[in-house]
């Protein structure tokens, strides 16, 4: 355990040396800033909160960037400090490679921590000043909209440390983590969307569309934090949340896997790996 | 002596086809530094990740301070150091930081940082600025400092002098010099055959894997009876009769000196006629095979089987 917090501490300290800490909190605090002020103008007395509004256009937001933050901090983690050459010093140290990816994702997830709280607190904590939002139930689902963030940076992490130890350049990794993006980000739901319109209208089998939401964590994600509230009638998710199974504990559950099997998978694939 | 690490009969194969490594078999001792010498390609770092444990034999056992290395034992990582060649670390880091990151994981009080960072003579202004604006010579010296956390029961250096000038050099040596009569087992790789003479007492010679020799530096020169040169200078111009004897070959070799090959029993009788007849001549030098000689005929003669 001792190691692993030694590596995390060693992650954390290098990325805000590398400004990677500093460059991503400023980016996710100014956008969801530019979203906060931009979003919250045209509600008027449309029936929506302001926070709900903010939530709405935060959480696609978040689908975004950090999956795409996430994969770039991570897709580097393995592969490429094999190629610099500080693993091999590394692993001649009192120390299991499995503790190395604990103590990496540990670091990285911090990091990531640090900069979504920061952001959308400002985000947050603007909206505050404005006035706009009082109701409890809308700052729960922005809390918890926060928090399921991280989470889905953590998926992406983790599946970035997956395609890290498979890989064997770091220009592969790359390559291959861009990929990931794309795939999970756009084109699996124009895939999916191309398919329901292809069935025209008729109805799926039972728990299919279900399974295909849970097979791609951003659409986890979107389901847990635009499917219930304000949020939900806001964003058009609701329809499909009413007809879903998917509770927020089964998305939850969902997103964790999505965390823990890729991240195994990576220490598998490490610890087999000739250095 | 108790030996600390000990290879017996081990291969390395790589993707099933390259050959690494091939049936090596020596023990170290403590306080014994031993030189492994070989081309580049040569398997010298093949071997010292497996006596790191970082890969696995693909036949035979390597035992390190008793353990099995690939296990991954903790306590006997402890009291390894390690210096990879051309080591590399994190840039954004200080050297500071590099090494009490390093001193954490082998649970070494970071307190030892100013002695390590003199020792290696790396100036303690230049321990608080990262390590991107170090020079080479400076991250070797700080690999070297990592290396020594700890003070280790055995250490693998891998090519540690490359890139220290000449008086680092030096002050590296007296290191190593110290380590050993505190009973370090030390292990080094290097090109530089020169000057690893005097201060290996051992020397492991491998090619494409294989070893080829193993013995200190006089038992190689008695097993390759390699011929000793001898160089005479005479007085004047003239060639004392003295070194027309039979059997010896004199060139030229400029300067007016003569030089021969005398094989390694012969030469004490030669230099006792020779210094007989000293009136006739100015300077008498005698030069033993150098290791770079015993190198490339251990080489030749592998590469000839």
């Amino acid at each position: 355990m001792r190691n692993i917090l030694i590596i995390a501490t060693k992650e954390v300290r290098e990325g805000m040396r590398n400004r990677w800490v500093l460059a991503t909190t400023l980016v996710l605090a100014a956008l969801a800033l530019t979203l906060t002020f931009l979003g919250s103008a045209p509600t008027g007395n449309v029936g929506a909160s302001r926070l709900d509004v903010v939530i709405v256009s935060l959480s696609s937001l978040t689908i975004f960037l950090v999956p795409l933050i996430a994969l770039l901090i991570s897709h580097d983690a393995i592969v490429g400090e094999i190629e610099r050459g500080t693993m091999l010093l590394l692993l001649g140290y009192p120390i299991g490679r499995g503790q190395i990816v604990l103590g990496k994702f540990l670091g990285h997830i911090a990091i990531l921590c640090f900069a979504t709280i920061c952001g959308y607190g400002a985000a947050a904590i603007a909206l505050a000043l404005m006035g706009g939002a009082t109701d409890v139930q809308s700052w729960l689902a922005f809390v918890s909209m926060t928090g399921s963030s991280v989470l889905l940076g953590a998926v992406f992490v983790a599946i970035g440390y997956f395609v890290s130890a498979s890989a064997g350049e770091r220009s592969t990794a790359g390559g291959i983590a861009i990929g990931l993006w794309l795939f999970f980000v756009l084109i699996y739901d124009m895939a999916l969307l191309g398919g329901l319109v292809a069935a025209q209208g008729r109805s799926l089998p039972d728990g299919l569309l279900d399974l295909l939401l849970l097979a791609n964590p951003t659409d986890a994600y979107r389901l847990l934090n635009l499917g219930s509230g304000g949020a939900a009638a806001l964003s058009g998710m609701g329809g499909v949340a009413k007809n879903s199974i998917l509770t927020g504990e089964v998305l939850l559950a969902a997103l964790s896997v999505w965390t823990a099997a890729p991240l195994a998978l990576a220490t598998l694939l490490f610890s087999r790996r000739d250095i | 002596m108790p030996s600390t690490v000990s290879v017996k009969g081990v291969s390395k194969r790589y993707g099933g086809k390259v050959d690494a490594l091939r049936a090596l078999s020596f023990t170290l001792d403590e306080g014994e530094t031993v030189a492994l010498v070989g081309h580049n390609g040569a398997g010298k770092t093949t071997l010292i990740k497996l006596l790191l444990g970082l890969i696995r034999p693909t036949s035979g056992e390597v035992r390190v301070l008793g353990e099995d290395p690939a296990k991954g034992d903790f306590a006997v990582r402890r009291a390894l150091g390690y210096l990879p060649e051309s080591v590399s670390f994190h840039m954004a880091l200080t050297g500071r930081e590099t090494l009490s990151f390093y001193a954490r994981l082998k649970r070494v009080d970071i307190r030892c940082a100013d002695e390590l960072f003199e020792r290696v003579g790396l100036a303690i202004s230049a321990a608080d600025r990262p390590i991107r604006t170090y020079s080479k010579g400076m991250r070797q010296r700080l690999g070297l400092a990592q290396a020594l956390l700890g003070a280790p029961k055995v250490l693998f250096l891998d090519e540690p002098t490359s890139g220290l000038d000449p008086a680092l050099r030096r002050n590296f040596y007296s290191l190593i010099d110290e380590l050993r009569s505190g009973g370090t087992t030390i292990l080094l790789s290097s090109h530089a055959l020169g000057e690893l003479e005097d201060r290996a007492g051992r020397v492991i010679i491998v090619n494409r894997g294989s070893q080829i020799a193993d013995g200190t530096i006089d038992d190689l020169r008695r097993i390759a009876s390699l011929p000793s040169r001898i160089r005479v200078r005479p007085i004047s111009g003239e060639t004392p009769g003295l070194l027309k004897e039979p059997g010896v070959r004199w060139t030229e070799a400029g300067d007016g000196s003569l030089e021969a090959e005398v094989a390694h029993s012969e030469r004490l009788p030669l230099l006792h006629r020779l210094s007989n007849a000293a009136s006739g001549i100015d300077t008498l030098t005698m030069m033993e095979p150098t290791l770079d000689d015993l190198y490339a005929h251990f080489l030749n003669s592998q590469e000839a089987a």
